[in-house]
C-alpha cells in the first residue's frame, strides 16, 4: 500500500523569461525517506522545490502527493498538505522578533482573537530547546541580530515545529557550526525515523551520506538519475554532478538502477 | 498543533531560565538604545526641551488654555499621521493623504448643507469616512496588484484630488457647516466631572489589561514580570489625571452675568476636549490593529521583507491594500476635525503643510520610512512636537517662514536619527 511515494513530479519544466531553469525534471520521496538533492550551483535545486513549496508556478507536467495529483498554487496550499520549507535565503522577517518569525502566518489566537504571545513565546522556547539551540540569549529579540547561524537555526526551527509530512531543507547547514550541523542532521534522522519524509539539499556529500537514503541528481536543470546510498559511492555521485546525463534523453539507458521497494 | 513532542531531542539539558528574564527595565533600555532601537526616547526628550525653551521666551505658552489651544491644533494632523504610520510600517508612501482629507471634509459639508441634502451629522461622516476609504483602497489596488509605484499612484491622487476640490468649492468658495455632530469633533469640551470620570475609566481599564496581560504569561508558563507593567500603569495615570487637571484648569471668555463691573474680565472653565478623547481612541484602537491582531502582525512582517512574508501565506497584496484603506479613513478623520475647527471648507481644504506635517509627525515620532519599524503612538508624539512648535513661535511672534524652517530642521534630525540608528542595529547585528 505504501508504494506509492509520498511526493512524486513528472516532468516538470520551469522557465524564467529566456532561462530554462527545468526540464522535464522527475523527482519522488518516499514515506519515511531522506531524499538529498545536489547538484552544481544554478543546476535548478531551489527552484525545483519552490515549485513544490509554491512559491513559484512551473509551466508543465505533474504534481502528486500521497497519490494524489495535486495543484499547488500558494504557500498556504503546500502547508495545508503538510510541505515544509527551509529556503536558502531563510525568508525571516528581520525586524520580526524570534517568535514572531517562528508563527508567521500561522499566529496563535485567543477567543477575542488577539494574537496569543504568551502561548507562542512559550512554544517557540520548547521548540528551539528540543532542536538544542541555546545560543540565542532571547526570543524576544529582533531576528536582525541573531547571528548567521543563528537565523538558520531558526529557519530551521521554524519549519520543523508544525505536524508536517514533508520537511525541504535547502542547505539549511550552510552557516552552522559544528555543533549546530550535528542537531540538524540528528535531527533530519530523528524526522525520518517518525515517518516524516525529508528532502535535503546540501553540497556536503559527507553529510549527505550519512543521513540520505537516497540522492537525486541534478544537472544543468534536469534529472540525471537517483542513486540508492548504499549502493553509490561518492565519486559516482561527483560525477554524476559534473558530467552526468540526462535520464530522460531517448536510447541512453537510466544511470541507476530504480529501486523496488 | 502540539508541536515538541515531534522533534524533542533526547537527553539535552538547557540551563534554567536564561538571561532575558533577569534582564532589569535599565538594562533592557540600554540595550536597546545600543542596538538603535530607539523607540520614543528622543521624541520625549525633544518634547521636553521645546516646551522648557517656550516656557521662557514666549509669554502666554504655559498656561493651561495654550495646553488645550496645541491639542486642539494637533487634533487634525495627528488622525492623518496614524494613517501614514500603516503605510510607512509596509515601506509605501501616501501623498494623497492632504487632499484626501479634503475630499472628506468636502464630502461631509456638501451633505450637510440645509438648502441640499439635509443629512443628519453622522450619516455625513460616515458617508465622507466611506468615500476616502474607497479611494484610499482604490489606489492600494493599483499599487498591490499592478505593481505601480506608491509614489507615483498617490502622487497622481495628490493631484486629482487637489483638482476635483478646486472644481467643486470654484463657483461656492465655501461651504459653511451648521451640523452639529461634525463640529462638536473639535469643538466640544467634557465637563469637569466627566473628565475626571474618564481619566479615572481610561486609568481603570488600562489596570486591567495589564493584568490580564501578566495572567496570561502566568498561564503560559512564563516569569511574569510586574514592575514594568506596573511602571507603564503609572505613568497611564499620570498622563491621564495631568491632562484633565490642566484642561479643567483652562478658561475662555464668556459673557459677563448681569451687572458686573465693566472692567471685569469674565470666564468660564473648559475641560477635556473631545478631541484629545478622539486622539485617545484612536490610538488605543490603532495600537490594538497594529501589535495584537494578526492583520497587524502581517503589516510589520511586509515591511520586514515582504518575501518572506509571501511564504509564510500572507496574502501580502491584501495587506497592502487595506493600509492604504486605513490611510484613507484616517486622513478622512483628520479631515472632519480640521474643517470642524474652522466650521467650514473652504478652497484651501486639505492643502498647505497638511500632507507634510503629517508624514513629518510620523517620521519625527519613530516610524522608519524603510518599513517594518515604528509605533501608531509615533504619531501623536511627532505631532505633538510639530504642533508645539508652532504653537510656540506663533505666540512668540515669529513669521510662518520660522515655523517651516524650525520644523524642517527637525524633521532632518528624526530622520537621521532613524538611519544612524538603522546602521547602528545592522552593526550590531551578523
Ligand atoms: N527568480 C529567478 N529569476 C530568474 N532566474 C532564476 C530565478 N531563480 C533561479 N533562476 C535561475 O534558475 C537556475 C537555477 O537556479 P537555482 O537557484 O534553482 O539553483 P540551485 O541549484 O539552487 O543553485 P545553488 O546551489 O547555487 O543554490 C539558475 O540558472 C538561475 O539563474
Ligand atoms: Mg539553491
Amino acid at each position: 500500500m505504501s508504494e506509492t511515494p509520498l511526493l512524486e513530479i513528472r516532468d516538470l519544466s520551469k522557465t524564467f523569461g529566456s532561462v530554462q531553469a527545468l526540464t522535464d525534471v522527475d523527482f519522488e520521496v518516499r514515506r519515511g525517506e531522506v531524499m538529498a538533492l545536489v547538484g552544481d550551483n544554478g543546476a535548478g535545486k531551489s527552484t525545483l522545490i519552490k515549485c513544490v513549496a509554491g512559491i513559484h508556478g512551473y509551466d508543465s507536467g505533474e504534481i502528486s502527493f500521497d497519490g494524489e495529483a495535486v495543484s499547488i498554487h500558494g504557500p498556504k496550499d503546500a502547508a495545508k498538505l503538510g510541505i515544509e520549507v527551509v529556503y536558502q535565503d531563510l525568508a525571516l522577517c528581520d525586524n520580526l522578533d524570534v517568535v514572531q518569525n517562528m508563527y508567521l502566518g500561522r499566529e496563535v489566537r485567543d477567543f477575542l482573537f488577539r494574537l496569543n504571545e504568551p502561548v507562542m513565546e512559550q512554544h517557540t522556547a520548547e521548540t528551539l530547546e528540543s532542536l538544542a539551540v541555546t545560543t540565542i540569549r532571547s526570543i524576544r529579540q529582533p531576528v536582525a541580530s541573531l547571528s548567521g547561524g543563528q537565523r538558520q537555526s531558526v529557519a530551521v526551527a521554524k519549519a520543523v515545529q508544525w505536524n508536517s509530512r514533508l520537511v525541504i531543507l535547502d542547505e539549511p547547514t550552510a552557516a552552522l557550526g559544528v555543533a549546530q550541523t550535528r542537531q540538524v542532521l540528528e535531527l533530519v534522522k530523528r524526522l525520518a525515523e517518525q515517518g516524516l519524509s525529508v528532502v535535503l539539499i546540501s553540497h556536503n556529500l559527507h553529510d549527505i551520506f550519512e543521513v540520505a537514503t537516497r540522492i537525486t541528481v541534478l544537472r544543468l536543470g534536469r534529472d540525471v538519475g537517483v542513486y540508492e546510498r548504499d549502493k553509490t559511492t561518492e565519486q559516482e555521485i561527483v560525477h554524476a554532478i559534473t558530467a552526468g546525463v540526462p535520464t530522460k534523453i531517448a536510447g541512453i539507458a537510466e544511470t541507476a538502477p530504480e529501486i523496488v521497494a | 498543533m502540539s508541536t515538541e513532542a515531534d522533534v524533542v531531542a533526547p537527553g539535552i539539558g538547557l540551563p534554567e531560565g536564561d538571561e532575558t528574564e533577569q534582564q532589569t527595565l535599565w538594562q533592557r533600555a540600554v540595550g536597546n538604545v545600543k542596538s538603535g532601537n530607539l523607540g520614543v526616547l528622543p521624541v520625549v526628550i525633544g518634547e521636553v526641551l521645546i516646551v522648557t525653551y517656550f516656557s521662557f521666551t514666549a509669554t502666554n505658552f504655559f498656561t493651561a488654555g495654550n495646553f488645550v489651544n496645541v491639542i486642539l491644533q494637533m487634533a487634525g494632523v495627528t488622525m492623518i499621521a496614524f494613517g501614514v504610520v500603516f503605510v510607512l510600517l509596509i515601506a509605501e508612501i501616501d501623498l494623497s493623504i492632504g487632499y484626501l482629507s479634503g475630499i472628506a471634509a468636502l464630502t461631509a459639508a456638501t451633505l450637510q448643507l440645509p438648502d441640499g441634502r439635509n443629512y443628519p451629522g453622522w450619516l455625513c461622516i460616515l458617508l465622507a469616512l466611506g468615500v476616502v476609504a474607497i479611494i484610499g483602497a482604490a489606489q492600494g489596488t493599483v499599487v498591490a496588484k499592478v505593481g505601480v509605484p506608491s509614489f507615483v499612484v498617490t502622487l497622481a491622487g495628490l493631484l486629482i484630488w487637489q483638482g476635483v476640490i478646486l472644481r467643486e468649492l470654484q463657483v461656492r468658495g465655501v461651504i459653511q457647516i451648521e451640523e452639529d455632530w461634525i463640529n462638536k469633533t473639535a469643538t466640544y469640551y467634557f465637563s469637569a466631572t466627566v473628565s475626571w470620570i474618564i481619566a479615572a475609566l481610561v486609568t481603570g481599564l488600562y489596570a486591567l489589561v495589564a493584568l490580564s496581560g501578566l495572567f496570561g504569561q502566568q498561564r503560559a508558563g512564563l516569569k511574569v514580570r510586574p514592575l514594568p507593567a506596573l511602571a507603564k500603569l503609572v505613568g497611564v495615570a499620570v498622563a491621564a489625571f495631568g491632562v484633565v487637571a490642566i484642561c479643567t484648569h483652562a478658561t475662555k471668555p464668556a459673557a459677563c452675568p448681569e451687572g458686573t463691573p465693566l472692567a471685569e474680565v469674565c470666564t468660564q472653565p473648559l475641560g477635556l476636549p473631545l478631541a484629545a478623547v478622539l486622539m485617545l481612541v484612536f490610538l488605543v484602537g490603532l495600537t490594538f490593529l497594529a501589535k495584537r491582531t494578526t492583520f497587524g502582525r502581517h503589516v510589520y512582517a511586509v515591511g520586514g521583507n515582504a518575501e518572506a512574508a509571501r511564504r509564510a501565506g500572507i496574502n501580502v497584496a491584501r495587506v497592502r491594500i487595506l493600509v492604504f484603506m486605513i490611510s484613507g479613513i484616517m486622513a478622512g478623520v483628520g479631515g472632519l476635525i480640521l474643517a470642524a475647527r474652522l466650521q467650514s471648507v473652504n478652497l484651501n481644504v486639505g492643502g498647505g503643510t497638511l500632507l507634510l506635517d503629517s508624514i513629518s509627525a510620523a517620521v519625527i515620532g519613530g516610524v522608519s520610512l524603510f518599513g517594518g519599524r515604528g509605533e501608531v503612538r509615533g504619531a501623536l508624539f511627532g505631532s505633538l512636537i510639530i504642533a508645539t512648535i508652532a504653537n510656540g513661535l506663533n505666540i512668540g511672534g515669529y513669521k510662518t517662514g520660522t515655523i517651516y524652517i524650525v520644523t524642517g530642521a527637525i524633521l532632518l534630525g528624526a530622520v537621521t536619527l532613524d538611519t544612524v540608528a538603522r546602521r547602528l542595529q545592522e552593526r550590531s547585528g551578523r
